[in-house]
């Protein structure tokens, strides 16, 4: 028997690995893919709680959390393969056009 | 300890050590891999936690779409330069700080909370309602109650296919 603390603290964890990714990386795919981990954590921690407390709707919130993340990805990595083709970087310490 | 922990305890080190690999690894292909481990675990664990359907639907939307596109935009652009210029930025202290801050602050309510999240065991939903099966429970649940969720979703995919094929599209003569 699992207990649902495990299931917390693995999807802690996850989700701090995923913030330190965005704070310390600067390729921006890696980024995306850090936020993808963090939308993971947030899946296990609702999967946990519908499958522990015995209502389905954790997982459907799950499947619209699975749907964001995929739009986010698509949208991303359109805005990554535009960024390259004006700039040819993926560096985001060189994207500063609207920094002032 | 039952088979149940065993699993756990495997697919949790594997997917906490592959996530680690995706945000130390030099090369962006080594990630994208490491990311394929991570989501295969975590679709172990929902298996775990009697989420058939989820774990299917992770495996082929995440797996098999959002990192088979990962792969698709690493392979367009070219990855030489910057498997060879520095990799991380100068804000690793406000990073450390910052994670020191959210890992204290779940470890608390975590902690606060144990008497509060002592759950009755588990009862299988399936019993709850009289339906049979995770996939036909989720189909249920998803096109009953939370039908213009649904709906909002499918909007929300909509608007995300124009605009991706609008912001990496040939910029025409025309415009």
């Amino acid at each position: 028997m699992v207990s649902i603390q495990h299931y917390l603290m693995l999807g802690a964890a996850l989700f701090t690995i995923g913030v330190v990714g965005v704070l310390t990386r600067r390729n921006i795919l890696v980024i995306l893919m850090s936020i993808e981990l963090m939308m993971n954590a947030v899946n296990i921690n609702l999967i946990a709680f519908s499958s522990r407390l015995g209502q389905v709707a954790g997982q459907v919130f799950a499947i619209f959390v699975i749907t964001v993340a995929a739009a986010e990805a698509a949208v991303g990595l359109g805005i990554v393969i535009a960024m390259f083709k004006n700039k040819e970087t993926m560096n985001i310490n060189e994207i500063d056009i609207m920094k002032w | 300890m039952s088979v149940e922990l065993v699993l756990f305890y495997l697919f949790a080190v594997l997917a906490v050590l592959s996530a680690i690999f995706v945000i130390t690894a030099k090369n962006v292909v080594h990630s994208a891999v490491a990311l394929a481990v991570t989501l295969l675990s975590v679709a172990g664990i929902f298996l775990i936690l009697h989420a058939e359907f989820l774990a299917g639907v992770q495996v082929i939307v995440y797996v098999g779409g959002i990192l088979v596109l990962f792969v698709f935009v690493i392979m367009l652009i070219s990855i030489e330069k910057a498997v060879h210029e520095r990799q991380y930025n100068r804000q690793w202290v406000i990073a450390l700080i910052t994670a020191l801050l959210l890992i204290g602050e779940l470890g608390l309510v975590l902690w606060r909370g144990k008497d509060s999240l002592v759950l009755a065991e588990p009862r299988p939903v399936e019993s709850v309602l009289g339906l049979t099966g995770n996939s036909q429970l989720v189909g249920e649940t998803l096109y009953g109650n939370y039908l213009l969720p649904f709906e909002i979703a499918s909007i929300l995919l909509l608007v995300a296919i124009v605009g991706s094929v609008a912001l990496a599209k040939k910029k025409t003569s025309t415009e």
